[in-house]
């Protein structure tokens, strides 16, 4: 039940982003399943007492790698399936609070928290440039093998 | 020579328009540079940083400088630079009729209505509160706030242009804080926190902060910096919004 929930609320969620980041009408469904798979997969490794860090690797892999299947298939930039997919995996509410820590002269909590946001955004813009790499990498097979220039 | 500024302009434009609609940088290059190879064989040189780009056929005359102002996250727009990019590169258009095209890209409204895009803003702040782990209670309540948080921000970016962004986010949050706080203290919510980090997700800029990140890691340091710093500086202005409403 509780899965289910959060496989509504997450596809809802990206197509609501989308919305917000002026997607094309024809990428809105997409956006919302890529972002669902995203969030569920971080869901369950995070329950599963994966490191959240790691988690959030994956699911932005897993995001990359779809968002970049996608963009071969319909020809559009990956960047319009993963930015709407990616936001609830950014570390939105975690800056928000070390702020709040910051303004309560708490550094100690503060720095604590700020590293970890850092970390976080750094480990999903890795995601996604592990995603290009491979998308390359596999591109250039593809030229190799079928012997084009 | 007109021609070389022909095809400087054709590239500007759609380099403009995809920096606007918040792509990152190895983007916005590769598409220049892909653009003045299709119309002329020098190798072009082209800089990017976040607020503006320089851009040049064979890296000595002309070179033409646009300051890009404005910045957002616009995907339809980059979809639609990429479709006639690609339209060029399969050389099916004219010089003319691909700087007519980029035009025709350019105008300033969105694809969706402005009414749709803060319902989404309000329904994206009740999901996320669920996907934190809130309770249904707090469902309607965080919708309320985000939406509510959203309408200021768009009101407020209207109002005051530019350099005012942080302070539309500032007040978009300060009105977050205080409408969550507000229903929280007549019951109709229940966890304050849960519904402000709900709510406050459709402000804080996501793409920008990832972007920052690529473009430091594709090496072009100094966009990198700016996007960051600008990607810092608004999570700063939404901390410090909440936290003054909370004061109150």
């Amino acid at each position: 039940m509780h899965l289910l929930q959060q496989i509504i609320t997450s596809f809802v969620a990206s197509v609501a982003f989308g919305i917000m980041f002026n997607s094309p009408k024809s990428a809105l469904v997409k956006c919302g399943l890529i972002g669902m798979v995203g969030w569920v997969v971080y869901s369950v490794l995070v329950a599963l007492d994966v490191n959240t860090v790691i988690s959030t690797l994956i699911a932005a892999l897993l995001i990359g790698v779809i968002g970049q299947s996608y963009a071969h298939i319909y020809k559009v930039p990956a960047i319009i399936f993963t930015a709407p997919s990616m936001i609830p995996l950014v570390p939105g509410g975690a800056a928000h609070d070390a702020v709040h820590y910051f303004v309560q002269d708490n550094y100690h909590s503060a720095v604590q928290l700020s590293i970890k946001v850092f970390l976080l955004s750094i480990v999903i813009a890795v995601g996604f440039i592990l995603s290009e790499a491979g998308n390359q990498l596999y591109t250039k097979y593809l030229i190799r093998r079928k012997g084009m220039p | 020579m007109k021609e070389q500024s022909q095809i400087m302009d054709v590239c500007l434009l759609a380099g403009d328009m995809m920096l606007k609609g918040g792509a990152d940088t190895s983007r916005v290059t590769e598409t220049m540079t892909q653009i003045a190879a299709v119309f002329d064989d020098r190798p072009s040189q082209c800089f990017v940083v976040h607020t503006g780009i320089i851009f040049s056929i064979d890296g000595v005359n002309p070179t033409k400088l646009i300051r890009v102002s404005e910045r957002s996250t616009d995907l339809q727009k980059v979809a639609d630079v990429n479709h006639v990019c690609r339209k060029i590169s399969g050389g099916d258009l004219s010089l003319k009729e691909a700087y007519s095209q980029l035009k025709a890209i350019e105008k300033p409204e969105f694809t969706y209505p402005t009414w749709l895009r803060i319902l989404s803003a309000a329904i994206a702040s009740g999901c996320f509160l669920m996907m934190f782990k809130g309770g249904w209670g707090d469902f309607l309540p965080a919708c309320l706030a985000g939406g509510l948080g959203f309408t200021g921000l768009v009101y407020f970016h209207r109002l005051t242009k530019l350099e005012f962004l942080f302070f539309a986010e500032f007040v978009a949050s300060l009105i977050i804080g205080a409408v969550s706080a507000g229903l929280t203290h007549f019951g109709l919510g229940h966890e304050v926190d849960k519904i402000i980090v709900g709510s406050v997700i459709p402000l804080v800029p996501g793409v920008l902060i990832i972007n920052a990140i690529r473009d430091f890691m594709a090496g072009h340091l100094i966009s990198g910096l700016s996007r960051g710093a600008e990607a810092f500086l608004t999570v700063f202005a939404i901390g410090m919004g909440t936290a003054i409403a909370f004061v109150l």
